[in-house]
């Protein structure tokens, strides 16, 4: 399935060459082998990751355990933030308002209300989806570079409202959050394993909900937006209902993302929807692959695994690796790391050819 | 009316000079991007350079002639840096992936320096001779940031006289308005973008150095001088030299009066006044003359 | 229907104000773009019939291009009226108009060059029979969108290239693309602007053919530079020079206008034949 994706959608904004397209049309028509390799391999590698990814809290220790819900989490925030700048190609710093809105109404219900995570997950996106609709009612009346100030603007204003507001513990950020329980009155999630599959639960579907968005008329009318607002005009399609549903939907990703994270760390703070998290965020999609959805995951998971992880083994260092990684990454994998894959396949093809 | 002044007057002295400062570091920010499209994440990082060479330059006082060596030196280093930056840029095309290697380049420059200094707060003294107080409004005032304003002023008039009067500046121009223009009639805009990437990371090299003394110099200095510079180049206009003074006086006013009058509202002052801006006047106050883009 | 060739010189057309009514289906009331001093668009009042083939050409600066962007929404006129099928369109935005079925094309073929030949033509049909902002898929009634997306795409001959990305496609299928593109958006009346320019001869001829297949009840208005298509396509031809409407009527008539031979060739009396060549 998420091949198709790919091809479906190679590359936002970069120009498309024949190239590919050429190498890729006599493919089709060789039949049940190309059919083999294109269709039913990506699903058998579909598989293959969900099952790794579900097994993950049988062999590792709750430290990575817990980069992996982490991980998850960060992932989830990147594939809302590719469904705007990839998707929509309106490049946003903003998600991380959303991201933490979602964390701080997932955290205060988890401590004043309910430990419930499902009622938590409903709170959090509904909430991020209310404010993603507001601020993008006037967000998405700009384009561009513009855009993107102005998300950064929502970013650092709510980084700054959390920062300030004493119920979410200002600057101190949001602790003593309860751990979620699945069922009222059920045993809490403590176990490192147990919070893991939880916070897989909820990344699957919200990528479920990414990708049926991808697939849907409104998935198809957001890549319009992309390339070519005036081109939809002309069909009779007023592109502002369209990209404020995108951003909304995009919001209410964000948020699930939020809740995910807090029922990971129990533990938020401003700092977590900072300006870095917001550029990484962004980075994490062009590293990626900006426009498909594994690209961007996989890029999301790299960043934590470098920042987070690499770094631990080479005296915080992360920074640096960082840094070497997107310079290097800028001029090794041009369409990022979903066109890496896709380049390789298209060379065979001409091989075979 | 005029109590009020009198009580903020120094307050608006030093919204001058922040503004000075923040003019020096965003016009560079502001020309790159109008000439070579490019978003330049690394420019912080580049002011941040500027600071520390003062660190190395200037340990524990300085005489005029060593801070004068300081300023060059940081000149110097900036211009380099902006040149490998242009050359680094040029070849990828696309600004989200221009603005994952220029952050790449950042983070690489921000760690190194924190390797070489440390993670502590630097202090760079102010020159021999601008150390001293000036009493204004019966009040005693650092000579050495009016001293800011003065040089800040003298370069703001250099750059628009160079890019008003001369034939490099009307190249420059020129390029901002249409590239392929300037292109098609033969000009080697290569070269002229360089030099703008180069002179736009040098002035920001200078800007880190000279708020130096007051700053001083840490990690995490280049991030804040980042976003404030973004700020000060959108809300001005993007690619207008013009635009980035009123950004930056507009932002200097924000961070010190406006904190001082506002303090309840001061952290959401800055982004909510940008936000205000862009979506009344998406493309700043005194955009440049043709499509910035 | 009128045949009779009408010259502005000096005085006006009476304008009806029973606009709309009946045979024609596009009117403009005395319609005028003024950029400051300059009208680049000056009282030009003009009926096209109802499955008419209307071309409107003129030698470059006439105004052609202003004109069409007026009637397209792109630019509001003025002074004037649009009357689109009978009601006054002149409020309307481009998308407004595109609903109610006047659908333009672009000089330079633009298209969603990231997407497939199929999405293309998909998301046209959404706008104009789904619902384009569901967030959903729904099987049964995307496959009846991709079923009307295929006919638009077979009914311009790209059939064979519909998984095709746009970018990829020549220039001349990009153009088939875009009359497929504005088929599904079930228009009354499509307005073409130059849209033979940059193609080849084959392109061209291929291009023609598309046109010329399109329904009887669908109308069209070329704006257009290459007089052999504009001969070949039209039956009746409207010309402008600065900004006025200079002739309007049959093939026949145009070509044997006096002032269109002075607008085209800047001189009262050419030797040569201006259309010679057209068969």
């Amino acid at each position: 399935m998420e091949a198709r994706t790919v091809r479906d959608d190679p590359d936002a904004g970069a120009d498309v060459d024949g190239e590919d397209t050429k190498t890729r049309d006599p493919d089709r028509d060789r039949g049940w082998s190309s059919r083999s390799r294109h269709v039913v391999l990506p699903r058998v590698a579909l598989g293959v990751v969900l099952l790794v990814l579900a097994s993950l809290p049988l062999f590792l220790a709750p430290y990575p355990i817990g980069l992996a819900g982490r991980m998850l989490a960060f992932a989830l925030l990147v594939i809302s933030v590719d469904l705007l700048t990839g998707v929509t190609g309106m490049p946003t710093l903003g998600q991380v308002a959303y991201f933490g809105t979602g964390a701080y109404t997932a955290g205060l219900v988890g401590i004043h209300i309910t430990d419930n995570g499902f009622v938590q997950v409903a709170a959090g996106v509904g909430a991020a989806a209310v404010l993603a609709l507001f601020t993008g009612a006037i967000a998405v009346r700009t384009s561009g570079i513009v855009f993107l100030m102005v998300t950064l603007a929502i970013g650092e204003l709510v980084h700054q409202v959390a920062d300030s507001l004493s119920v979410v513990g200002a600057s101190n950020g949001l602790a003593g959050i309860p751990a979620v329980t699945l069922v009222p009155g059920g045993e809490p999630l403590l176990l490192a394993g147990y919070v893991y599959w939880w916070v897989l639960g909820v990344f699957l579907v919200g990528l479920l909900v990414a990708y049926l968005v991808l697939k849907s008329p409104l998935g198809r009318s957001m890549r319009g937006v992309r390339d070519g607002e005036q081109r939809l005009h002309a069909i009779g399609q007023h592109t502002y209902p369209v990209k404020l549903a995108a951003y909304v939907v995009a919001g209410g990703i964000a948020g699930a993302a939020g809740t995910a994270w807090v029922a990971q760390t129990r533990f938020f703070s401003p700092g977590d929807l900072g300006f870095d998290v917001a550029a990484f965020a962004l980075l994490s999609v062009v590293l990626g692959g900006a426009g498909t959805l594994w690209g961007p995951a996989i890029g999301a998971a790299v960043v934590v695994l470098v920042r987070d992880w690499l770094s631990a083994y080479v005296d915080g260092k992360g920074a640096l690796m960082l840094g070497v990684l997107f310079v290097v990454a800028v001029y090794t994998l041009p369409r990022g790391i979903a066109g890496a894959r896709w380049r390789r396949r298209s060379a065979t093809g001409r091989d075979t050819a | 009316m005029l109590s009020w002044l009198d009580a903020n007057a120094l307050t608006m002295i030093n919204g001058v000079a922040l503004a000075a400062v923040l003019f020096l570091i965003a016009v560079g920010l502001s020309l790159i991007f109008g000439t070579m499209n490019v978003l330049n994440l690394a420019h912080g990082a580049v002011s941040l350079t500027g600071a520390y060479i003062g660190v190395a330059l200037l340990d524990g006082s300085a005489t005029m002639p060593n801070f004068i060596v300081a300023v060059l030196a940081a000149a110097a280093v900036g211009l380099v840096i902006g040149g490998v930056l242009a050359v680094m840029t040029s070849s990828v095309k696309d600004h989200l992936r221009q603005a994952l290697l220029t952050l790449g380049v950042a983070l690489i420059a921000g760690d190194v320096l924190r390797e070489i200094f440390g993670a502590d707060v630097e202090s760079v003294p102010a020159p021999a001779g601008l150390d001293g107080a000036v009493s204004i409004l019966g009040r005693q005032y650092p000579l050495y940031r009016l001293s800011i304003i003065a040089v800040s002023a003298v370069i703001a008039i250099l750059l628009y006289l160079v890019l008003e009067r001369t034939r490099v500046g009307a190249m420059v121009r020129a390029t901002v308005a249409d590239r392929a223009m300037v292109e098609a009639i033969g000009i080697r805009t290569n070269l002229v973008l360089g030099g703008v990437f180069g002179v736009g990371a040098a002035l920001a090299s200078i800007g880190g150095l000279l708020a130096a003394p007051i700053l001083g110099a840490q990690p995490g200095l280049d991030d804040t001088v980042l976003l404030l510079g973004l700020v000060v180049v959108v809300v001005g206009g993007l690619g207008s030299l013009k635009g980035a003074l009123v950004g930056a006086l507009l932002v200097g006013q924000l961070q010190t009066l406006g904190v001082a009058m506002l303090s309840e509202y001061a952290s959401f002052l800055l982004f909510g006044a940008m936000a205000l801006v862009l979506l009344t006047r998406p493309r700043g106050l005194l955009p440049a003359k043709t499509g910035a883009h | 229907m009128e045949t009779q060739v009408r010259h502005r010189k000096g005085h006006r057309m009476t304008s009806t104000s029973a606009a709309g009514a009946g045979d024609d289906i596009l009117v403009l009331e005395e319609l005028t773009l003024r950029y400051g001093a300059l009208a680049a668009v000056d009282h030009v009042s003009l009926r096209v019939r109802r499955g008419g083939r209307h071309a409107l050409i003129g030698p470059n600066g006439a105004g052609k291009s202003s004109l069409f962007s007026v009637v397209a929404g792109t630019q509001r006129a003025t002074e004037g009226t649009v009357f689109f099928d009978g009601q006054d369109v002149s409020g309307l935005t481009e998308v407004g108009r595109a609903r109610v079925g006047l659908v333009r094309t672009f000089q330079h073929s633009s298209l969603f060059l990231g997407m497939s030949v199929l999405d293309n033509a998909r998301l046209a049909v959404e706008r104009a029979e789904g619902s384009p902002k569901r967030p959903w898929p729904n099987p049964r009634r995307d496959r009846r969108i991709t079923e009307a997306a295929l006919r638009h795409i077979g009914s311009v001959g790209l059939t064979d290239r519909k998984e095709a990305l746009c970018g990829a496609l020549s220039h001349g299928e990009r153009r088939q693309l875009e009359v497929g593109l504005v088929l599904a958006c079930n228009p009354s009346l499509v307005l073409f602007d130059e849209p033979t320019a940059g193609m080849s001869a084959a392109e061209t001829e291929r291009f023609s053919e598309v046109v010329e297949s399109l329904p009887a009840e669908i109308t069209t208005v070329v704006v257009e530079h290459d007089l052999d298509v504009v001969f070949r396509l039209a039956d009746r031809i409207s010309v402008l020079s600065a900004g006025r409407l200079i002739a309007d009527g049959t093939p026949e008539e145009v070509r044997a206008d006096e002032a269109v031979r002075e607008a085209y060739l800047g001189k009262p009396r050419s030797e040569e034949p201006l259309f010679g060549t057209v068969a």
